[in-house]
């Protein structure tokens, strides 16, 4: 395209639409990294294969289609849906069916039933376990029906086609920053939105972008934050390869509002999916004049870059980011100067987080009193959480600020589930927020609101959004030492406590478990937990503490049976653990004698085994063979 | 003589592919870490002799570009297997249960901590911290190819294919 040429976002999306019209049927495959795990690119392409076969007309790329058959079947596939657990995932509309766990040995019967015969396949449906009922669609699915998606709503798009998104508004919010609104407005417009920044802090982005646009200087940048280092958290990988156009319309907003005409995307590089959607999307919105030089005839330029990151979860800290991108040791400077004065090569910069950028086209487009009308008045709009661990239903949510824990582990999430992957309605004991710089909830907190300052009362954090739902069998020291291990690996080394603290917080959690604890440790654990905090310079220091304090105030009876008793409750700290068989409950079936490898397990057929404790090797196999749950304490 | 002539041409046509990155680069030392990935990428880690010819040719001190090779978890100094094993440690794959299946494979394999490569250069085991596929934890990647849900057992699996398979292409 001519960049003098204005781009007009009514003919592409006309066009689109005349396309899509022909087709009598649209098949969605997830493509999002789980689904693609599970096989589903393989049973896209034995898809067509199979239609091909029966001389049905396909379609598989719609926008480079000149001449699409009438009546013909649109393959397309999708970014992440979310219920990554039941994936592959298929969708057939206007049918309005979801299909579950879909595999290339399936392909033939839903062509030849639903394809052509227009039935549907029960087999193939969800089937919610707590009524038993079989769902169609997802309107029919607690796990989707409970949500209110915003971001995450357009994740059913084909990610490469940007006609797509133009199809479904996208880029107007884009047109009309840069044809009919000054950067004051747009600063206005998403302050009067109250939309917070979603990579942890909270902070208000309306007011990071007046900031900005009043440092003055001829160049600025935006930077997108997207190297999402928590563990247990994945909205923004799902967001970037599910809608990567929403997050460069996102930071095309951005850009018109600080005055900027470059940006960079920094991706982690343990995503190389959402990597190629990232750079594949900036070349094709670069080929539709997009971006590059007077965008919308408005005179005004942007131009992108995608960065993959290099492995530093201390990266996402916004002056670390910037030295990485700089080609510098990722490690954070003293603010200030913040970045809105002093940024990337020494110029005033506006970083925000993905999910951050990608709501901005909706304020734009609905404006800011529609984005208000959910979540709270201190955290309006909606939150992306990825829910995990020992829970029914995982994978990516999206729900109003403000909704309770309770709606999201049980309603959503379909309730807690034991280590042998059963809901017996008594194994909630915690759910960790916020990752490695977040804290625990408890099954008190289960109908608190989930939003920015609530969280903060009870030590958590809303972070970037991770839920790992974590049940009775799971031991909370090791929780927080498994945490202290990992700011210890990536805390970079550049503020002493941080460096060094940190280290011995995780030699002091490693006796507790070890039982080389004694009186003075959990005392000395604490003061060394504060001294951290203090003495760090960056978010990742200041909040490295926040697990063990957390679990220390909440689960303080647990630290305490490790150090005074020697015992760890749930029998995971194998060198406190203590293997009993409970009398009552053991019938005597000899399994666990039988597989004990030092032969510590003695008792005759059909009567209470008992396991002498000097022979023990707590290996923990008798637990395991156990069929009536009689070992405990391993 | 004819042998320095030799090892210089080796060394020249072994360098060759740095060259290409720093020229598509145009010698930017803001691009170091893209230059780097690409590197390694290439000649699958970073030698300290590429280290030195990427300072020196960037007109930078060599500690200075140690100092980002080793800051990053992503560059590797040391030679990895043809087979990377990428187990996810992330907090949804560790609750539950990716340390049993890190144990088991460095059992197969006869690893620990400090030595993460076969001396066949076959097989690397290493952790990740999050992988972002947490909706199928555990996880592990192998090259590659992402595995969800995966158990100590199915993992060791995974490895006896490729050692089954990496057998079957030698005896052809």
């Amino acid at each position: 395209m001519n960049s003098t040429e204005k781009v007009n976002l009514h003919d592409i999306a006309a066009d689109y639409d005349a396309k899509a019209a022909k087709t009598e049927r649209r098949v969605t495959i997830c493509a999002g990294t789980g689904c693609v795990a599970n096989g589903s690119l393989k049973v896209k392409d034995k898809l067509a294969a199979a239609l091909r076969e029966r001389n049905l007309d396909v379609v598989l790329e719609l926008n480079h289609h000149d001449d699409v058959p009438q009546g013909s079947t649109y393959i397309s596939k999708s970014g992440c849906q979310g219920f990554c657990q039941m994936g592959p995932l298929l969708r057939i509309e206007p049918d309005g069916i979801l299909y579950t766990k879909v595999n290339v040995a399936d392909v033939e019967e839903i062509v030849e039933s639903t394809l052509v015969g227009h039935k549907v396949i029960d087999r193939l449906l969800y089937v919610d376990p707590a009524s038993g009922k079989s769902c169609k669609g997802d309107h029919e699915i607690p796990f989707y029906a409970r949500q209110t998606r915003v971001v995450l709503a357009n994740c059913v798009i084909e990610p490469s086609s940007v006609e797509e998104y133009i199809a479904k508004g996208g880029y107007t919010a884009a047109e009309k920053a840069y044809t009919t609104m000054t950067e004051k407005e747009i600063c206005d417009c998403v302050l009067a939105s109250g939309l917070r920044g979603r990579g942890g802090g909270g902070f208000p982005t309306g007011r990071k972008w007046q900031f900005t646009l009043q440092s003055p200087g001829p160049k600025k940048y935006v930077i997108c934050n997207g190297d999402e280092g928590d563990p247990g958290a994945f909205m923004d990988r799902s967001v970037m390869e599910g809608n990567p156009h929403a997050v460069i319309e996102g930071m095309m907003i951005a850009a018109r509002a600080i005055g900027a005409d470059e940006g960079y995307v920094y991706v982690r590089a343990e995503y190389p999916l959402a990597v190629e959607r990232v750079r594949s999307a900036t070349r094709d919105a670069e080929a539709k004049g997009l971006l590059g030089d007077n965008l919308f005839g408005s005179g005004l330029s942007f131009r992108l870059h995608v960065m993959e990151g290099a492995g530093a979860f201390v990266c996402g800290e916004e002056t670390a980011l910037i030295a990485s991108i700089e080609g510098k040791r990722g490690m954070p400077m003293p603010k200030p100067p913040f970045p809105a004065k002093s940024g990337l090569w020494g110029k005033p910069t506006v970083i925000n987080n993905v999910e951050t950028l990608a709501s901005v086209p909706y304020i734009l487009r609905e404006g800011a009193d529609k984005y208000r009308s959910v979540g709270t008045p201190k955290s309006p709009g909606t939150k992306t959480f990825a829910l995990t661990g020992h829970v029914v239903n995982t994978g990516l949510i999206e729900v109003p600020f403000g909704a309770t824990l309770r709606e999201i582990v049980y309603n959503i999430g379909g309730g807690v589930t034991n280590n042998k992957g059963k809901v017996t309605g008594e194994d909630f004991k915690s759910v960790q927020i916020g990752g490695p710089s977040g804290g625990c909830l408890t099954p008190a907190m289960l109908d608190m609101p989930m939003d920015f300052d609530s969280l903060k009362e009870v030590g958590a954090m809303v972070g970037s959004g991770g839920l790992v739902v974590m049940n009775n069998e799971t031991c909370m020291v090791s929780v927080a030492r498994f945490f202290m291990q990992f700011t210890q690996n990536e805390s970079c080394g550049k503020c002493v406590p941080c460096r060094e603290g940190t280290k011995q917080m995780l030699a002091l959690l490693d006796d507790i478990i070890e039982g080389r604890a004694d009186r003075h440790t959990l005392e000395l654990l604490e003061r060394t937990a504060k001294a951290v905090r203090v003495g760090s310079l960056c978010g990742l220091g200041k909040t490295a503490p926040n697990p063990v304090l957390s679990t220390l105030k909440y689960f303080r009876e647990e630290y305490e049976a490790h150090v005074y008793k020697k015992r760890c409750p749930t029998g995971q700290c194998k060198s406190l653990a203590m293997p009993e068989i409970l009398a009552a409950k053991c019938k005597g079936c000899t399994a666990c004698a039988r597989k004990c490898p030092v032969g510590a397990i003695s008792g005759a057929p059909k009567q209470p085994h008992v396991i002498d404790a000097d022979k023990c090797v707590k290996c923990g196999v008798c637990k395991s063979v156990c069929r009536f749950d009689a070992v405990v304490g391993v | 003589m004819r042998e320095t002539l030799e090892k210089t041409e080796a060394m020249v046509k072994h360098l060759a592919a740095v060259n290409r990155i720093l020229e598509k680069h145009q010698y930017d030392e803001a691009k170091l870490i893209p230059i780097l990935q690409e590197v390694q990428a290439e000649y699958n880690f970073l030698s300290r002799d590429v280290i030195s010819y990427v300072a020196t040719s960037l007109g930078l001190p060599p500690a200075r570009v140690f100092g980002v090779a080793t800051f990053y978890a992503h560059f590797s100094l040391e030679p990895k297997g043809k087979y990377v094993f990428r187990l996810c440690d992330g907090t949804a794959c560790h609750v539950k249960g990716s340390i049993p299946i890190l144990e088991a494979l460095r059992k197969r394999l006869g690893l620990d901590a400090k030595t993460p490569t076969t001396p066949d250069m076959m097989f690397t085991i290493e952790t990740v911290s999050c992988l972002g596929a947490c909706g199928l934890a555990p996880v592990m990647v192998v090259n590659d190819d992402v595995y969800g849900q995966i158990t100590p057992a199915k993992a060791v699996e995974v490895i006896e294919e490729i050692v089954a398979k990496e057998k079957n292409a030698k005896t052809e």
